[in-house]
C-alpha cells in the first residue's frame, strides 16, 4: 500500500504521545476526558460539536473518532451532517466576510 | 433474508464461531484471554450471585431477519419448544422462589404453547417479561390482541427498537419495520402500556445498528423518549442499552466488513471490572428450546452448556447445584463487559 503522512492506526496510538513529555501529557488527557463528559452541554451535543470542529480542522483522525462518537452517544445522520454544514458555513463565511476588506481596499485605492 | 442455517454459511457453525474468536489478528497478536482478565480482577471462576431470573428461549421461529440476531432467528428456523419441555419447566418453576421469568425466543409469540405457558407462569405468580419484536403484533390477526393479552397477565414487554428513525431501524431489523414498530408501540400505549400509573411496563432495548457501542443508556433514554414522543406521541418506561455480541449473524457482519478487529479492539479495550463483576449470568440461567440450560442465552447460541458437573437440563433442574457452578466464559463475553457493561436489562454499572 503507498505511505502517506496519516496512519489510520495511528489514531489508537495516541496517548503514546506522552512517551516524550509525560507530565504536559497526563495534565492534556485529564482536560480532555474532562471537557467531554456531560455539563452544561450534553456528550451528544460535544460529539456533534467535535465532529464539527474536526472538519474545520481537517482532521482525519478527529473525523473517524467524531463520526464514531456521534454515532454512539446517539446522534443521527441529518444531525451529523448539519453539523458539518455549520462548520462550511463558518469557513465559507471567514473566507467571505473579509470581502469587506477587499471592498474597503478598493475603496480606498479606486478613484 | 435467509437465516445463515438455510444458506448452509459456516457462521451457522459454532464450532466455526469460537474458532474465529480465538484467532490471532492479522498482526498476530491475540486478543487477551477474557478469563485470564477475570483472574487479574480475582473474578475467576466466575460464579453465580443469586439465580433470579430463569431465561426460556421458547424458540428460533421469527418473523423478522434482523441482522445482528445472535440466534440465526427467521420464519425458516422450526425449532421450537414443546409443551412437554415448557411443563419441565413450570415445574422446575414450582420447586424454587425464582422471581422473574423472561420469555425470548425468535418471536417468543410464535410458539403455538405461548400463551398457555404465560398463563401457567402466571398462576405460579413469577414476573413475566416477554421480549416481544413488535412487528408479531401486526404479522397476522391472530395476534393483534396481544397487547390485551399481555395486559392481562401484567407482563413486562420489553421490545427491541434500535432507533428512532425509519432508516436506521429498517437497515438493521428489515424493510417496514419501523413503520410497523411504532404502530405496535402505540397499540400498546393505547391499552395502558408505558403511561404513568398503569404499572404496565413497557421497555425498549437500543442495540448499535453498526459496529460500535452504546452510549450513555440515561442520555440515549431522554432523546429516544423526546424523539417518540415528538413524532408519534408514544412513551415508554425505561431504555435499555445493549452492546452487540460478536457472535453468529453480528460476526459475520464484522467480518464481511473487515470492523471484526478494530470492534474486539474497542470491547477489549473498555473492560470494566466492575461490570464484569455484575454480569447477567451471576444471577440468570438460561433455558433452550430443547431444555438444555446454558449460563446465558449468549452461550446457548454458541451451544456452550452449563459446566458438565451442574445439572444440564431442566428436568435435572437444582437450584442449588446451578448456583454452585462455575460460569463458561469465552471471548464474546467481553461484549457484557465494556464500559457500562451490558445485559438483557441494559447497564450493569451505574
Amino acid at each position: 500500500m503507498e505511505k502517506t503522512y496519516y496512519n489510520s492506526a495511528d489514531l489508537g496510538k495516541f496517548g503514546s504521545i506522552s512517551e516524550f513529555q509525560p507530565t504536559l501529557a497526563a495534565k492534556f488527557f485529564d482536560y480532555y476526558g474532562e471537557v467531554f463528559k456531560e455539563g452544561a452541554l450534553t456528550e451528544r451535543e460535544k460529539a456533534l460539536i467535535a465532529l464539527a470542529v474536526a472538519h474545520a480542522v481537517q482532521c482525519p483522525y478527529c473525523i473517524d473518532a467524531y463520526t464514531t462518537g456521534s454515532l454512539e452517544k446517539g446522534a443521527d445522520e441529518a444531525q451529523m451532517m448539519e453539523a458539518i454544514h455549520v462548520a462550511a458555513a463558518i469557513k465559507g463565511g471567514a473566507a467571505l466576510v473579509h470581502g469587506v476588506q477587499m471592498m474597503n481596499k478598493v475603496k480606498e485605492v479606486m478613484m | 433474508m435467509k437465516s445463515l442455517a438455510a444458506q448452509n454459511s459456516p457462521f451457522a457453525d459454532t464450532a466455526f464461531q469460537l474458532d474465529v474468536l480465538m484467532q490471532p489478528q492479522q498482526q498476530g497478536t491475540a486478543f487477551p484471554m477474557f478469563g485470564q482478565r477475570l483472574l487479574d480482577h480475582g473474578l475467576l471462576p466466575l460464579k453465580p450471585t443469586q439465580i433470579s431470573i430463569l431465561q426460556i428461549n421458547v424458540g428460533k421461529m421469527c418473523n423478522q431477519v434482523c441482522k445482528h440476531c445472535h440466534v440465526d432467528a427467521g420464519p425458516d428456523r422450526k425449532e421450537i419448544m414443546t409443551r412437554e419441555t415448557m411443563q419441565l419447566c413450570l415445574d422446575a418453576l414450582a420447586q424454587t422462589d425464582i422471581p422473574v421469568v423472561d420469555l425470548t425466543g425468535g418471536a417468543p409469540e410464535m410458539n403455538p404453547y405461548f400463551r398457555w405457558f404465560v398463563e401457567e407462569i402466571s398462576k405460579l405468580g413469577r414476573q413475566i417479561i416477554v421480549r416481544c419484536n413488535l412487528t408479531i403484533i401486526l404479522a397476522n390477526k391472530k395476534y393483534h390482541d396481544l397487547p390485551e393479552f399481555f395486559k392481562q397477565h401484567r407482563v413486562q414487554v420489553v421490545s427491541s427498537l434500535p432507533y428512532f428513525t425509519a432508516s436506521r431501524t429498517d437497515t438493521q431489523r428489515g424493510d417496514g419495520v419501523f413503520d410497523k414498530s411504532i404502530k405496535a408501540l402505540q397499540m400498546l400505549n393505547a391499552v395502558g402500556y408505558g403511561q404513568e400509573g398503569s404499572g404496565l411496563m413497557l421497555d425498549l432495548v437500543y442495540n448499535p445498528a453498526g459496529s460500535f457501542l452504546p452510549g450513555n443508556q440515561k442520555a440515549l433514554e431522554g432523546e429516544f423518549k423526546r424523539r417518540l414522543k415528538q413524532g408519534y406521541d408514544i412513551t415508554f418506561n425505561n431504555l435499555f442499552a445493549i452492546t452487540n455480541l460478536p457472535i453468529s449473524r453480528y460476526l459475520d457482519y464484522l467480518i464481511s466488513t473487515g470492523n471484526y478487529e478494530p470492534y474486539m479492539e474497542k470491547l477489549v479495550n473498555a473492560f470494566n471490572p466492575a461490570a464484569a463483576a455484575n454480569v447477567m449470568c451471576r444471577n440468570t440461567v438460561s433455558v433452550g428450546w430443547e431444555g438444555s440450560l446454558y449460563d446465558c442465552d449468549f452461550n446457548q447460541m454458541l451451544e456452550l452448556p452449563v459446566e458438565s458437573r451442574a445439572p444440564r437440563h431442566i428436568r435435572d433442574f437444582h437450584l442449588e447445584a446451578l448456583t454452585a457452578r462455575n460460569i463458561v466464559i469465552n471471548q464474546h463475553c467481553y461484549g457484557c463487559t465494556a464500559g457500562a457493561g451490558s445485559s438483557c436489562g441494559g447497564e450493569t454499572v451505574s
